[in-house]
């Protein structure tokens, strides 16, 4: 493990703050310039290192994706998003976000709020149950509500007696595509409604705000930003979700197909163009995320400072 | 739903000055019901109606057998790898500045907001023995794609952002007291490394290799495209169960999501445990 063995000169830097500073530090400290070369080459090496392991990872099939989708030129990569099943399935995408995201929106806020206002008893056991989602994996995401509303499930024959679709239609869709996304935003806001504590709050309730103006005028700016990024993250996978939708959907072209399904089809098909032209658009909704986040953390960041002060 | 009853039937919890304990209490257990609860029941009680003969035979097929190989030994050396790399780029990150450091920062989490399938098929774009790199790889005598590598590979991708994402923080409260103390005690950088930085970031290092296993063990979109899915070889166990579900076969399927489940249920114990004794240690999880 070569990384383990360069990381360890590192703290060389024993007062590191910025760059500046140490260097002369260590200068008169030990008086030795081989020892500042060294610490500098370990620094540029460790960098260096870093930044090869995330380009081989991460940044190249980032790349790869839209040197794929524009391999043909943007006429092809424009014909291929165009395609109506692909259309169909942007709409489907767009449907099961619009449903999935303000319910597990309000669900987040609320269950933050819980969380963070109250002391109960079960609720450590309510934020375990709350990241339960996080740790099964997508495809049991997906299996247990066909066992649920499946043709051979606990509720298939009331639903067919009843001409019910929810397994291999769109209920079954949105439903696997809440149960996956469901932490996201309770996550990122409960953090930040720690942070900002209770003292407006309880001033605006003596004041005598009703609960909803307290709520809407005193702690949703406070938390404002971490709320969007939840939002925004929740959002990016319900559009994304792929093991989870490809269980519930039975695949039935142009009708369950979502965005990352046609992906797979168009891929398996040896469609190449296609099924990266149509990566792309999902990809270029991650790097939004990737976008909002960092404003996120810059607002809220200074936000949760100023609440601990 | 048994959480439920618990919260609302004893008598310990403490309201507080604030308005909506009941109603954002009553919102949450609901949602928390419907969505998750009640759909994890219907595979408790599914589980319940199978024969033990069935589901022993189910689950230590040979095939299955095969499954778990790949997919907790994949996961443990994937978990490994994030856990050496998370610590090598937190550490970059929080020490260094060099140019590009906010979108290297904002990179991290690209396979948090990625599709899987996307990841799946842009990795496999590289590691095919057609692509830029696996193309390299392959005049050296490695195969990535197709192969328990590139299965190795793409749980590296999904889990990276686990393992930074928990040292990180850990990584930037630690003052330089510490290191100046042990500095001016005498003690060599090495030294100061493994005797005094390592330990305090034990736990964290220890919790994010806990999330990115967890993360790869359960991980399916972006292993399908890049594994081949020989069964036997490069079949991991969600893909198993697939193909199961998609024969029909509801009652081996269920036997193979309860043993991965039960894998989970440890791994999501340990990362509580190991938070825990992170707070302990450095006063935040």
């Amino acid at each position: 493990m070569p990384e383990l063995a360069q990381a360890r000169p590192a703290p060389s830097l024993p007062l590191a703050e910025s760059d500046t500073l140490p260097t002369r530090r260590v200068k008169t400290k030990a008086g030795s310039r081989p020892a500042l070369r060294g610490s500098l080459l370990v620094r540029i090496s460790l960098i260096a290192l870093a930044l090869a392991f995330l380009a081989l990872v991460v940044l190249l099939p980032l790349a790869a994706v839209f040197a794929q989708a524009l391999e043909k030129g943007l006429g092809a990569y424009l014909r291929a998003i165009r395609q109506p099943e692909t259309m169909a399935a942007i709409r489907l995408t767009l449907l099961t976000a619009l449903l999935v995201v303000p319910l597990n929106t309000v669900f987040g806020v609320a269950a933050a709020w819980l969380i963070a206002k109250y002391r109960f008893s079960g609720r450590n056991l309510l934020i375990t149950l709350i990241d339960l989602p996080f740790s099964v994996s997508p495809v049991i995401s997906g299996m247990i509500f066909v066992l649920l509303f499946g043709s051979q499930g606990l509720c298939g024959q009331w639903l067919s007696d009843h001409d019910i679709k929810i397994v291999f239609a769109t209920p079954g869709i949105v439903l696997a595509t809440a149960f996956v996304t469901f932490p996201f935003v309770a996550r990122e806001v409960l953090p930040a409604l720690q942070a900002a504590g209770n003292a407006e709050e309880e001033a605006a309730l003596i004041l005598g705000a009703s609960g909803w103006r307290l709520f809407f005028r005193v702690t949703l700016p406070k938390i404002r930003w971490a709320l969007i990024y939840g939002i925004i993250l929740c959002n990016a996978r319900a559009m994304g979700e792929f093991g989870a939708v490809s269980v519930v959907s039975g695949h039935i072209r142009g009708v369950t197909n979502t965005v990352p399904l046609q992906v797979e089809i168009l891929y398996n098909e040896y469609d190449f163009v296609g099924a990266f032209a149509v990566a792309s658009l999902l990809t270029l909704v991650a790097l939004a995320t990737l976008v909002v986040k960092k404003v996120a953390e810059r607002f809220q960041g200074a936000r949760n400072a100023e609440g601990v002060r | 739903m048994a959480a439920a009853a618990n919260i609302a039937a004893r008598p310990g919890w403490r309201p507080g000055p604030l308005p909506g304990f009941r109603p954002t209490l009553g919102f949450t257990l609901l949602y928390l019901s419907l969505v998750v609860l009640l759909p994890l029941a219907a595979l408790v009680l599914k589980t319940a109606g199978l024969s033990w003969g069935a589901f022993w035979a189910t689950v230590t097929s040979s095939r299955a057998l095969a499954a778990y190989k790949l997919s907790f030994g994949g996961a443990l050396l994937a978990g490994g790898i994030n856990t050496v790399a998370g610590l090598l780029l937190s550490w970059v990150l929080v020490r260094y500045r060099f140019p590009g450091r906010d979108v290297v920062d904002a990179i991290i989490d690209l396979p948090l907001a990625l599709p899987t399938a996307v990841a799946g098929i842009a990795l496999t774009a590289i590691y095919a023995p057609t692509g830029a790199v696996g193309g390299f790889l392959e005049r050296h005598g490695v195969q990535v794609a197709f192969t328990w590598v590139g299965v190795v590979l793409a749980m590296v991708f999904v889990g990276l952002p686990f393992a930074v994402r928990s040292v990180q923080p850990v990584l930037m409260e630690l003052g330089p007291e510490l290191e100046e103390a042990a500095a001016v005690l005498g003690a060599s950088r090495l030294r100061t490394f493994s005797r005094v930085i390592l330990p305090v970031l034990v736990p964290p290092l220890l919790t994010g290799f806990a999330l990115a296993f967890a993360r790869a063990v359960g991980e399916y979109g972006s292993i399908v495209f890049i594994s081949g899915n020989m069964p036997n070889h490069t079949e991991i166990v969600p893909l198993l169960i697939v193909t199961k579900l998609e024969q029909f076969q509801y009652q081996q399927a269920t036997a193979l999501a309860v043993v991965m489940l039960a894998g989970s249920l440890v791994t999501l114990l340990a990362v509580n445990l190991l938070q825990a004794w992170n707070r302990r240690w450095t006063g935040h999880a």
